[in-house]
């Protein structure tokens, strides 16, 4: 894993660059923007990848002017906010949106780098199961969520969002880690049934609802909680320590100190089977 | 014009095992070779391959209201199992429970040409029959619940026989219905007091009635109204420890008279250690064996997902506390109940492998195949698209054993199917899959090839591997016109929807508008579904 930080600068000439040819507010669904589709491909065999504009079925090429071969290393330029699912289900490489992602982006990855140099939409990294997701800045509802009617939401992994998120980061979310450095919407961590939700701006209202186990860190303002969570002491968490140096290693600037306890530890969601805990920051 | 040549033809209901003949198709139906001019007719060469009637199935929920639940219940159920729009053919989604159109082709492009849908609650009927409009190419037909319908049990509280008879009568005419069913009769009704029947005898909360009176009731209605197919029984103590000893003295209670009991795998359990549940498929086998009266469909589970749907209300819930996922629970009014709760069948799970091989030895135990159908009672126990691998486990001994090595320890102890050599032939296939359930359904030009017949034929090319074989087609017809080749949709047309029409003493509608007036929440005038609603349609005679 490389620098997070430093990712997004990083353009070298081993890397398949795809470049949008127009702006346009027509949604454009293409999980063949892959490091595992783009494999072992020529110019011409990726621009032949498909790709729906509308309900068109159309090609990569008719979107895109692709240079670059062989290699794992994708770039993706120009304006791909409407571009659903790039990097889908990707399990290798490294993924650069250079702007804007659309929705679903990364959802299902797991393995690989995935770097957003603006917001992301909405199922940033659904269900993802491996792998890490950086984006410099927000993203939209459901971040690591699960998909309606499934069981888990993100289950391994690191999802960083530098902005805001939208509401339920971390649906049903099963395993790994979310760090929200901006303010998460409502209900963050619904469902939860395990894992870290790490919010270092403003948590969202109702968080934790209907969770079963998992933490929630609130290190920025004091959060409304919901009457089926229970003050269960004060403590200074050691395994916070060493998320947090594992995060200062991934490239966060973030220090020790600055988020140094005492923490406030609430259980819940008392309607399910309270064994979560959010904890506050003094 | 068309004919199919020189495939050899397995017409159980004609007595053609594997013989070389020709099938000529002309104007929707099966004509004799002398009548024909083979100048200018379409011809299929069939040489070397394997001529069936279209696939008949005899129990299935595929449209109307809780299957349409089933399908809003479960999004992630349609992620993955997408179809896109091609050739003018309609998009679709679902794999335990997938729209309308999607049905029609995919039990198409497996061979069947005529499908009936198991359970429709009278009240929501209309819904059924909308969404068989939106169900091309098979043929199919609607049964209706009746084992917990309040005018009938108060008929027969009071004695009242001949009004229950023509308020049967109505009320399959009302909802276009093709069969009587029966669901859990008495325990739906209880279970809207909290509670279930265990016993034939149980009565009814309410209306002094107990399971076995709707029962003798309902069937004797069958053949006083003679209709095509018999009472189609879900019956009492279904996914019970005790459901094979219930489902032996049910057979008893007939007495003689004629029914179908569907989906036996489900109701042919005995009880094992502490939860566990053990194959009763053995005693259930012997009593139905004796007892001529009887068909049935096995309703075989198939590893994997499905989506559990039935009137049987406390059932459900029952499963639901279980599994502890999604439960949906509904009331129908005056008629009936229903549930439906997801579920993943695993041959990790012991019970889940329990019911695999209670199934399969179901299949093996009943010595004359005419009185077995192949069903997964879709999409409870099974997906519809597996009777393939169904039809490879009852023809393939090998692959049964090597599924049975799969399956959880404590269900291959002591376990009767290991020991079960039988293997189904392709004659014996012909028959539970076309012969068998047209002919329990009364459906005289389905299931069979011979002069007459509606024109629904399947050609299937020989391999050793029978899933392979059953899951591709090379050819379907329906009504003559070519559907389906080399397993791929080329043509979409509308099927028909079969419906019964008994006859019944007029004088019974005022007392039924009585009852809507003090029980329904619809109008009497508003509830009758129209010929004119249907489409395409037939009524098929009775008997009477």
């Amino acid at each position: 894993m490389g620098c997070l930080s430093c990712a997004a600068l990083a353009r070298t000439s081993t890397e398949v660059t795809l470049r949008r040819r127009e702006s346009s507010s027509i949604p454009i669904e293409a999980e063949t923007i892959s490091p595992d589709r783009f494999r072992g491909l020529s110019e011409t065999q990726i621009a032949r990848l498909p790709a729906y504009y509308g309900r068109r079925l159309v090609t990569l090429g008719d979107l895109f002017e692709i240079e670059g071969v062989h290699t794992d290393q994708i770039g993706v330029e120009g304006d791909v906010s409407h571009v659903k699912k790039i990097g889908y289900g990707m399990t290798r490489g490294s993924l650069t949106i250079r702007g804007d992602a659309g929705p679903h982006t990364g959802a299902l990855m797991s393995g690989g780098e995935l770097t957003i140099d603006g917001d992301a939409g909405d199922w940033l990294g659904a269900q993802m199961k491996g792998g890490v997701i950086n984006v410099m800045g927000g993203a939209g509802n459901f971040v690591g969520g699960a998909y309606p009617g499934e069981a888990r939401g993100m289950n391994r992994g690191l999802i960083v969002v530098r902005g805001n998120v939208g509401q339920e980061a971390g649906l049903r979310m099963r395993r790994g880690l979310i760090v929200v450095l901006g303010a998460t919407g409502d209900f963050p961590g619904a469902h939860m049934i395990a894992g870290t939700l790490l919010a270092l701006g403003r948590l969202g209202p109702r968080p934790g609802a209907g969770m079963k186990r998992g933490t929630i860190v609130a290190l920025g303002e004091a959060p409304e909680l919901l009457p089926a969570f229970r003050y269960s002491g004060t403590f200074e968490p050691v395994f916070l320590r060493f998320y947090i140096q594992h995060l200062i290693k991934e490239g966060l600037m973030l220090s020790q100190r600055q988020l140094a306890g005492p923490y406030l530890r609430y259980v819940g969601d008392f309607n399910e089977l309270g064994k979560g805990e959010i904890l506050v920051h003094v | 014009m068309r004919g199919i040549l020189g495939g050899r033809v397995y017409d159980p209901a004609n007595g053609i095992d594997g013989e070389v003949r020709d099938i000529w198709m002309r104007d929707g139906r099966i004509v004799p070779a002398d009548e024909i001019d083979p100048q200018g007719a379409e011809t299929f060469d069939a040489t070397g391959l394997v001529v069936m009637p279209g696939g008949v199935d005899i129990h299935s929920h595929i449209v109307g209201a809780k299957v349409n639940v089933g399908r809003k219940l479960r999004p992630e159920d349609h992620r993955g199992s997408e179809r896109e729009r091609r050739g003018g053919y309609w998009s679709g989604s679902g794999y335990t429970v997938p729209t309308t159109h999607l049905t029609g082709y995919l039990y198409a492009e497996m061979g069947y040409t005529t499908v009936m849908e198991a359970a429709t609650a009278p009240l929501v009927a209309r819904h059924t029959h909308e969404e068989f409009a939106d169900l091309p190419i098979v043929d199919k037909g609607a049964f209706i619940t009746m084992g917990n319908n309040h005018f009938l049990m108060r008929a027969i509280k009071e004695g009242r026989r001949e009004e229950a008879r023509d308020y049967v009568a109505w009320l399959l005419r009302a909802s276009k219905g093709y069969a009587i069913k029966i669901v859990n009769p008495g325990g739906v009704e209880n279970w809207k007091w909290g509670g279930n029947v265990e016993e034939l005898d149980d009565e009814v909360i309410g209306f002094e009635v107990t399971p076995r009176q709707i029962l003798e009731t309902l069937g004797w209605i069958n053949d006083e109204l003679g209709l095509p197919h018999v009472p189609h029984i879900h019956g009492i103590n279904l996914g019970r420890g005790r459901s094979g000893r219930t489902t032996v003295e049910s057979i008893r209670a007939l007495n003689g008279r004629r029914a179908h009991l569907c989906h036996l795998q489900f109701l042919s359990y005995r009880a094992g250690k502490g939860a566990m549940h053990l194959s009763d498929a053995a005693s259930v086998a012997e009593a139905v064996n004796t007892a001529s009266n009887l068909t049935v469909d096995v309703g075989q589970l198939v590893f994997g997902p499905a989506t559990t749907m039935t009137s049987d209300g406390p059932l459900q819930h029952n499963l639901h506390k279980t599994m502890g996922g999604r439960w949906v629970n509904d009331d129908v009014e005056s008629e009936t109940g229903g549930g439906i709760v997801p579920v993943t069948y695993e041959p990790t799970n012991p019970i889940n492998s329990v019911m695999w091989l209670t199934g399969l030895e179901l299949f093996l135990l009943i010595d004359d195949p005419w009185r077995v159908s192949l069903t997964t009672d879709h999409p409870n126990a099974g997906v519809f698209v597996h009777y393939p691998q169904v039809i490879k486990l009852l023809m393939d001994s090998a692959y049964r054993a090597e599924m049975f090595a799969g399956i959880h320890r404590r269900a291959r102890k002591g376990a009767l199917l290991p020991e079960l050599e039988r293997e189904y032939s392709l004659y014996d296939i012909a028959i539970v899959t076309r012969a068998g359930p047209a002919r329990s359904l009364g459906l005289r030009n389905k299931g069979h090839l011979g002069p007459g017949a509606d024109a629904d034929a399947t050609v299937y090319e020989e391999k050793a591997d029978k899933e392979e074989m059953f899951a591709r087609p090379r050819y379907v017809f329906k009504d003559g016109g070519l559907v389906v080749r080399d397993g791929e949709l080329v043509a979409a047309p509308q099927g028909r929807t079969l419906h019964v029409a008994p006859a019944y003493d007029s004088a019974i509608e005022e007392r039924i508008r009585e009852h809507f007036r003090e029980a329904y929440t619809v109008s009497f005038d508003n509830y009758s579904v129209s010929e004119e609603e249907l489409g395409r349609n037939e009524t098929v005679p009775c008997d009477a």
